[in-house]
């Protein structure tokens, strides 16, 4: 291990950083302009060329703007909680490659942070640990709204990672093996969306769940829980759970495109190493729309019922989708 | 070993860091004005009423529990999707023996009503 | 010192002031938390020692699942969630001394026994540990069989006791 190593990782993770916090930006005004359209308005279009400067704006409004720490709330942990949240966000898509490698300076560079043998079992345990930021604000600010909005978050997000995670062995039957490169590489011929179509609907609306998303977005239920855990948050320690919840959009985007859609497989990516990044966020970006046209249509579920589905719909489906892709597996391997 | 770890290592570090930064920054340039009023705790207007935090339903422990041993068995599938190919039917009847083993303490807590909200 | 040194005595020192943290810290909840990052550090500690696999699912059970729990354990029982009385008892010192000998004695058998003085070996493997060899052996019937069966059966049991301390709960409320 020289020194070139360590200098390209902590490159390679900068820009991730920088790639997603600034794709969080990116993605708001988005969201913005996509709802706005579908509404039949306009959106943000003043600040810059098409809005295009209106998530600096944001961000400096956020900056200059007056912390609270309500009384009685828990100091430390409540400084803490948005910070706990953002991590595992930034820190999820450390697995996902971008493409093989490029020859760049002389040096021939991966294009992926890691390439490790449990790379699914990474992305599972990451996601299982996204749940702490949430139950800490809501437990922490000492109110009563946000305690039951981070209590029913968490109890939905743990509720639907079982049904996230079986969805992913589908994949993972398929290609005989954990690590997210070999699961790439496999999907040359045909996408496994074609092959899981169970899998891939399960994986896409438990995710949905798992962010938080419309139309399971109980902390924004806001006719019963004001904003949820992040009721008493106020400055940059809110735009850090804003920034979370949208990087963890993008992450799930990823991964699912990666699992499912093929990741960067693309036509000409093998001549042309530099299409697989180009590859890889078209299809994000088209999944990102479609979780925007989602909230734009669905109205929200209820929670009763949203429990419901997952545990008695989408992990039955899961499981009995895991049960026939073992024994297809098992018929069409050839001994 | 560190070749494969390390970088994640990393990752994890400028992770924390940022998110340090950015509430520091906020921190630093907010302005800080606090009166009594302002640090009540939000509840749509009214004199908060009653102490913050209370004790949870039992519901959430239950869920909880399921959800560790619904996690382990997923391990277990995961760990049993890398090699089936090699196993062919043997190693499938006995992940099925697994799975039913399991899919009646699904059942079981369907018809007891844990996995009911009221 | 190797990088792998420098990064193993970083995590273990994390580890183990967040595990003294764990028992003289005066909430329990700021207890459970610190009982996280000590998880964390151990995690750590299975992926320096070439064993990815464990460490995923260090994170992926004791935190992601066990510590939800013992998060939820602690915000159902009573309101008191600060202790006022000493965290620790007279005796203290003595305990101290003891475990201050003990350590000092294990660490000069460790470092004079020559069993104890083995090389980290590299397992021969692509990145990190075999999966495959891993997955085989759960379901070999010379290897783990039984055991991984058995387990389904114990955790069977425990979903059932669950259910039947909560669901007694409310049929008694009812």
């Amino acid at each position: 291990m020289d020194a070139g190593m360590i200098w390209e990782w902590i490159i390679k993770s900068i820009f991730l950083i920088l790639f997603m916090t600034g794709g969080f930006a990116y993605v708001t005004l988005l969201e913005r302009r996509v709802l706005a359209r579908m509404q039949v308005r306009i959106g943000p279009n003043r600040v810059g060329k098409f809005g295009l400067l209106q998530p600096i704006a944001d961000a400096v409004k956020l900056i200059f703007k007056e912390e609270l720490i309500p009384a009685g709330a828990d100091k430390l942990m409540f400084i803490v909680a948005p910070v706990i949240t953002v991590i595992p966000a930034l820190i999820i898509t450390g697995v996902i490659p971008w493409g093989t490698s490029i020859n760049l300076f002389g040096r021939e560079i991966a294009l992926s942070i890691a390439n490790v043998n449990v790379g699914v079992l990474y992305i599972m345990a990451v996601t299982s640990i996204s749940v702490y930021g949430i139950t800490l604000a809501g437990w922490s600010s000492n109110n009563k709204y946000a305690m039951f909005g981070g209590l029913r978050s968490t109890a939905q997000m743990i509720s639907y990672e079982l049904a996230l995670g079986l969805s992913l062995v589908g994949p993972i039957l398929l290609a005989g093996s954990m690590n997210v490169m070999d699961i790439v590489q496999a999907q040359k011929t045909l996408p496994f969306a074609l092959l899981q179509p169970a899998g891939f609907i399960v994986y896409f609306m438990a995710t949905l769940a798992e962010i938080n998303r419309a139309p399971f977005d109980m902390p924004e239920a806001e006719q019963e829980l004001t904003a949820g855990y992040h009721t008493e948050y106020s400055s940059m320690k809110f735009a850090l759970f804003f920034m979370a919840e949208y990087i963890k959009m993008i992450a799930v985007a990823m991964i699912g495109s990666t699992m499912f859609l093929g990741g960067f497989q693309g036509p000409f990516v093998d001549q042309l190493p530099w299409l697989g990044p180009v590859y890889l966020f078209g299809k994000v970006i088209v999944w990102l729309f479609v979780d925007i046209w989602i909230r734009a249509t669905l109205p929200r579920i209820r929670y009763d019922k949203l429990m419901a589905l997952g545990w008695k719909v989408m992990y039955p489906i899961a499981l009995l989708n895991v049960f026939i892709t073992g024994i297809l597996v098992v018929l069409t391997t050839k001994r | 070993m560190l070749q494969a770890y390390l970088p994640l290592l990393i990752l994890l570090v400028f992770a924390v860091l940022i998110g340090f930064l950015v509430v520091a920054i906020g921190h630093v340039f907010g302005p800080k004005r606090p009166t009594a009023r302002k640090a009540a705790p939000y509840e749509s207007g009214m004199v908060p009423y009653g102490p913050g935090t209370r004790r949870i339903s039992v519901r959430y422990y239950l869920v909880a529990v399921l959800f560790i041993l619904f996690d382990i068995e997923t391990i277990f599938f995961l760990l049993w999707a890398v090699v089936l190919r090699d196993l062919g039917v043997f190693g499938l009847v006995e992940m099925f023996l697994f799975m039913g083993t399991l899919a009646v303490g699904l059942i079981y807590a369907w018809k007891k009503g844990a996995l009911e909200w009221e | 010192m190797t990088t792998l040194q420098i990064v193993f005595l970083i995590i273990a020192a994390i580890t183990l002031v967040s595990a003294c943290l764990v028992v003289m810290t005066r909430k329990i909840m700021h207890a459970a938390l610190w009982l996280v990052l000590s998880l964390m550090g151990v995690a750590m500690v299975y992926a320096t020692l070439q064993s990815g696999f464990y460490a995923v699912v260090q994170v992926l059970v004791y935190i992601g699942a066990i510590s939800t729990l013992i998060i939820f354990a602690v915000m159902m029982t009573r309101n008191v969630m600060e202790d006022v009385g000493p965290q620790s008892n007279r005796g203290w010192g003595l305990a101290l001394v003891g475990s201050l000998i003990l350590f000092a004695g294990t660490s000069a058998i460790l470092l004079t026994w020559d069993k104890a003085q083995t090389v980290l070996q590299e397992i021969p493997a692509v990145n990190g540990e075999n999966i495959q060899m891993l997955g085989l052996a759960l379901v070999d019937p010379m290897g783990f069989l039984i055991p991984f069966e058995v387990a389904s059966v114990l955790l069977l049991a425990a979903l059932v006791a669950a259910i039947f301390l909560t669901a007694d709960i409310k049929r008694s409320r009812s």
